[in-house]
């Protein structure tokens, strides 16, 4: 167990614990974009930044890596750390004009866009923080997604651009994403993500469709089970 | 078409051979791929992924990070004009425009009958000779605009 003091709060926790968790399990809030309880942190986006203090040193540090230790003060709201997380918010604005998510946090820390930084037209939604993509390599194992290019021109997306021909449309890259990137448009039988259509599978007891074809496939040939006992909804089951 | 797809895979696995099938050694492998065709053509990436059993998410990753590689053919001659700042200030891009004339390409493009293929770089290296165009790995030094198609000529032999 290590003792630390969060905004003056005695806070004790499990060795490992990242700063933003102890914070979170004692009521105190950090902001967060690409933080995901199933996935690991890898401080992506930056706004969960905190200021840590160890003797007479002190350093802004991302709360979703750096674990709690004996004797560690946090300030999750300093002047200092609140400058940080303004000229994020003021880039992630400027990057993602058309973003719910970000103009609401913005909305929230009084942060407004600044004439300085150009607004962006051909970046979407994307804060390129890799959620979906490690999403799609290491929970679902397919690798359909990644980042291609790199600098201004880097986007997420199947390889080619075009070709998605490993994704089996399970939709947890469209799920996981922080801002709403990823559009996953769904009619009854029919599921549409990555520019490609994704028949659905009806439910053998209820009739209803509840996941592409493709996906039951992939499951049937990962574990053995055969698309036939795989055909009944999680509901009817 | 069927044999020659056949042929570019012995082709394709003697490079995997020389590294031994080393996932790691991915980059020297399409560096191989590259110095073959002149280009990374998506077949043959579509052919590492297979045959290294690497995601071909991974390997378009790769592919497209890295500047050396190229996506698009490339000519028989690469044209590079050094746009560093000593070779900038010396006016490189009087160089590059009239390139752009004399070849009838954009920057980035490749000549119809697949000869050259212009390209912009940042810098050389050689900052002392600028203005400088590297023209098939061949560094033209101090260059003028009146030398260009005396230059090109050499090289369309």
């Amino acid at each position: 167990m290590a003792k630390c003091i969060i905004d003056g709060k005695k806070i004790t926790a499990p060795d490992g614990t990242p700063i933003l968790q102890a914070a979170r399990d004692n009521g105190i809030d950090i902001p967060t974009l690409c933080s995901h309880e199933s996935i690991e942190p890898s401080g992506a986006c930056r706004l969960c930044v905190v200021e840590i203090k160890k003797g007479k040193r002190s350093k802004i540090v991302t709360s979703c890596l750096y674990q709690v230790e004996d004797g560690l003060e946090v300030d999750t709201k300093s002047e200092r750390v609140m400058n940080v997380r303004r000229l994020v918010l003021a880039l992630l604005l400027a990057r993602n004009p058309a973003s719910e998510v970000i103009r609401e946090i913005a909305v929230k820390m009084g942060v407004n866009p600044q004439p300085r930084f150009k607004l962006d037209e051909d970046k979407g939604k994307c804060i390129l923080c890799r959620l979906c993509v490690r999403t799609c390599a290491d929970i679902v194992g397919v690798n359909a997604i990644g980042l291609s290019h790199r600098g201004p021109s880097k986007t997420v997306g199947p390889p080619f651009d075009e070709d998605s021909s490993a994704c089996i449309g399970c939709g947890a890259c469209a799920y996981v994403c922080p801002t709403g990137h990823i559009l996953m448009e769904e009619k009854v039988d029919e599921r549409k993500i990555w520019g490609r259509r994704f028949k659905m599978k009806a439910c053998d007891t209820c009739g209803r469709y509840f996941a592409p074809l493709d996906q039951l496939e992939f499951i049937s040939k990962k574990t053995g089970v055969s698309v036939a006992d795989l055909s009944i909804c999680t509901s009817c089951r | 078409m069927e044999t020659a797809r056949t042929d570019e895979r012995t082709k394709l696995r003697e490079i995997i051979a020389r590294y031994h099938g080393e996932k790691s050694s991915l980059i020297a492998i399409l560096q191989d791929i590259q110095e073959a065709y002149n280009y990374l053509p998506v077949a043959i990436l579509k052919m590492v992924g297979q045959e290294m059993d690497i995601p071909l998410m991974r390997v378009y990753e790769v592919a497209t990070f890295y500047n050396a590689f190229s996506l698009t053919p490339r000519g028989k001659n690469v044209v590079e004009v050094c746009a560093g700042t000593a070779c900038h200030v010396k006016g490189a891009i009087n160089l590059l425009e009239n390139l752009e004339r004399e070849l009838e390409i954009k920057c980035g493009e490749t000549t119809k009958d697949e000869t050259f293929t212009l390209e912009q770089v940042r810098c050389l290296g050689c900052c002392s000779l600028a203005p400088v165009v590297r023209i098939d790995g061949n560094i033209h030094a101090y260059l003028t605009q009146q030398q260009i198609p005396d230059i090109l000529r050499n090289y369309r032999k």
